[in-house]
């Protein structure tokens, strides 16, 4: 292969500092989008095990459309033809005013669409547990809401904790596609560099090892809140 | 005795030499590789109009399509190869300089730029082609020059050589100009038509097959002085000198008997891009003797 390695490039300037900016973007979004997911993931996956046919009518809508879709094409949706469906001037707003629109689009998409995926994974935590905790705290006196509150939720959410933190992972990977509607983040800038450098590999190697970084530091972080909050006793 | 010996370690060197160089001009890494396989790979983009596209039946065509067809013509006499064979490799911009470099593809036929950066990695023929990077923009916007667009906002390609250029000359100009970054040219269109941005730029020549296949081309116009001069060259394996020479000894041969004229005539007229003064003399600067 007649290829000339250069690692220099990665720690000259900018470069480094785009290595760096990329970075911080991808955890920006995928933290703010991950928190998103889990704020509606966790309601509609709450309601998703409630009992009212209307409203589970509404939730599996909500999973069924943001969970088929391709994230790539969502992104696009989000960016391009949602604005264009809007009353006029709310869609000029949102192309020429909103400040860092790419970015808030890219949040918007990732977060709905992982919602959708911890929605699943809230209903199914819920209907996990064994039919008598339910039963057991209504008949003590508890309203539904408490007794999710109090008793269904913090129990579901400790089942999940596994299925969560691949979601967690996958949160970070799929933020790269944020690059396809402008928004530079890991991956949009190691393909910068190599415009600009033509080191494409040892660019690749960087973002490679990043993200690997970034995702053993999550493993751990969920592996210490899984053991945190496990009840003794249970599994 | 003295004299002979000399004599005899001269013709030796001599010899040397001679057979040193026979080796050097006749072979190089790529045409090793022609040889051994009995085939030229020839890269090709999906959708590089008018230079490398896939028409209806799915075959790589184009103006640097068709001249690297003429590059394996040339191969086939010189190497004397009757049967070789074509292969067709897909490239895209992020992968045709790894693959050039590699070795998977022997020449990249499509609508690179030559620049210095470049040069680190990949060879590059002599210019086939010039793009200047201009504007496109809505009929009647008023916008002609970079500095109308203060104020306003301008698409650029990710990771393109005009994104750089007009950064660049936004930040020279002290402009306020809003940047929306896209990843291909179908979305700088789509911002462009969509009212995200007020104008979108990039190689003039692409901004022409973009206005001429929009619904209602009237409606969109290429403004602006050429802010730059981007001659296209086919990419080929660093330091495959023999092989290169075959590659500008086929365009200085079109040049010199005018098909390349003829090719430039055939694929761009009908996008409205006659041949530019500029073009017509790159045309003579490559056509060098026999």
């Amino acid at each position: 292969m007649n290829y000339s390695w250069n690692w220099a490039v990665l720690f000259s300037e900018p470069y480094l500092q785009w290595l760096v900016w990329g970075t911080l973007m991808t955890i920006a979004i995928s933290l703010v989008s991950w928190v998103v997911a889990l704020a509606i993931g966790t309601v509609v996956g709450v309601l998703h095990s409630t009992e009212n046919a209307w409203i589970r009518l509404l939730t599996r809508s909500y999973i069924s459309l943001f969970r088929n879709i391709p994230l790539l094409l969502q992104m696009f949706l989000w960016f391009f033809v949602v604005p264009e469906l809007l009353p006029d001037a709310a869609g000029t707003w949102l192309k020429r005013d909103l400040p860092y629109p790419a970015v808030a689009t890219a949040i918007v998409a990732l977060g709905l669409f992982t919602a959708s995926r911890v929605a699943v994974q809230v209903s199914a935590g819920i209907a996990a547990l064994p039919p008598g905790q339910r039963m057991a705290a209504i008949a003590s006196g508890l309203s539904m809401v408490q007794a999710y509150r109090f008793v269904l939720i913090p129990q579901a959410f400790r089942v999940i904790v596994p299925p969560l933190t691949s979601e967690f992972l996958t949160i970070f990977k799929n933020s790269s596609i944020a690059m396809t509607i402008g928004v530079f983040e890991l991956t949009a800038r190691t393909q910068q560099i190599e415009s600009y450098t033509y080191q494409g590999f040892e660019a690749f190697t960087a973002a490679t090892v990043i993200y690997v970084t970034i995702a053993l530091t999550v493993t751990m972080v969920m592996r210490h809140v899984e053991r945190r909050g496990a009840i003794p006793g249970t599994l | 005795m003295k004299f002979g010996t000399l004599s005899a370690v001269a013709m030796m060197t001599a010899s040397l030499f001679s057979t040193t160089f026979a080796l050097a001009q006749s072979s190089d890494a790529v045409i090793d590789r022609i040889r051994e396989k009995n085939a030229i790979s020839i890269g090709y983009r999906e959708a590089s109009i008018p230079f490398s596209y896939i028409d209806k039946e799915g075959q790589p065509v184009g103006y640097s399509t068709d001249l690297c067809k003429e590059v394996a013509e040339t191969v086939r006499t010189a190497l004397d190869l009757p049967d070789l064979k074509i292969e067709w490799v897909p490239v895209n911009l992020q992968n045709r300089i790894p693959l050039v470099a590699n070795g998977t593809v022997d020449i990249s036929c499509e609508s690179a730029v030559n620049t210095i950066g470049r040069q680190s990695q990949v060879d590059f023929s002599n210019p086939f082609f010039i793009s200047h990077t201009r504007f496109l923009v809505k009929a009647g916007s008023g916008i002609a020059e970079l500095a109308d667009l203060d104020g306003k906002s301008i698409a650029l390609p990710i990771n393109s050589v005009p994104e750089r250029l007009i950064k660049s000359l936004i930040e020279k100009g002290d402009l306020d100009v809003r940047i929306v970054p896209v990843k291909d040219n179908s979305e700088g269109f789509l911002a462009l038509q969509t009212g995200r941005a007020d104008a979108f730029s990039t190689d003039d020549i692409l901004l022409f097959g973009l206005k001429n296949k929009a619904v209602d081309p009237a409606s969109y116009e290429v403004v602006g002085k050429p802010l730059s001069y981007d001659s296209y060259g086919f990419l080929v394996q660093k330091n495959s000198t023999v092989f290169l020479t075959l590659v500008n000894a086929t365009l200085a041969r079109l040049s010199r008997n005018g098909e390349l004229q003829t090719l430039y005539a055939q694929w761009f007229d009908p996008m409205g891009v006659p041949l530019s003064p500029d073009l017509a003399t790159v045309f003579h600067v490559i056509a060098i003797p026999e």
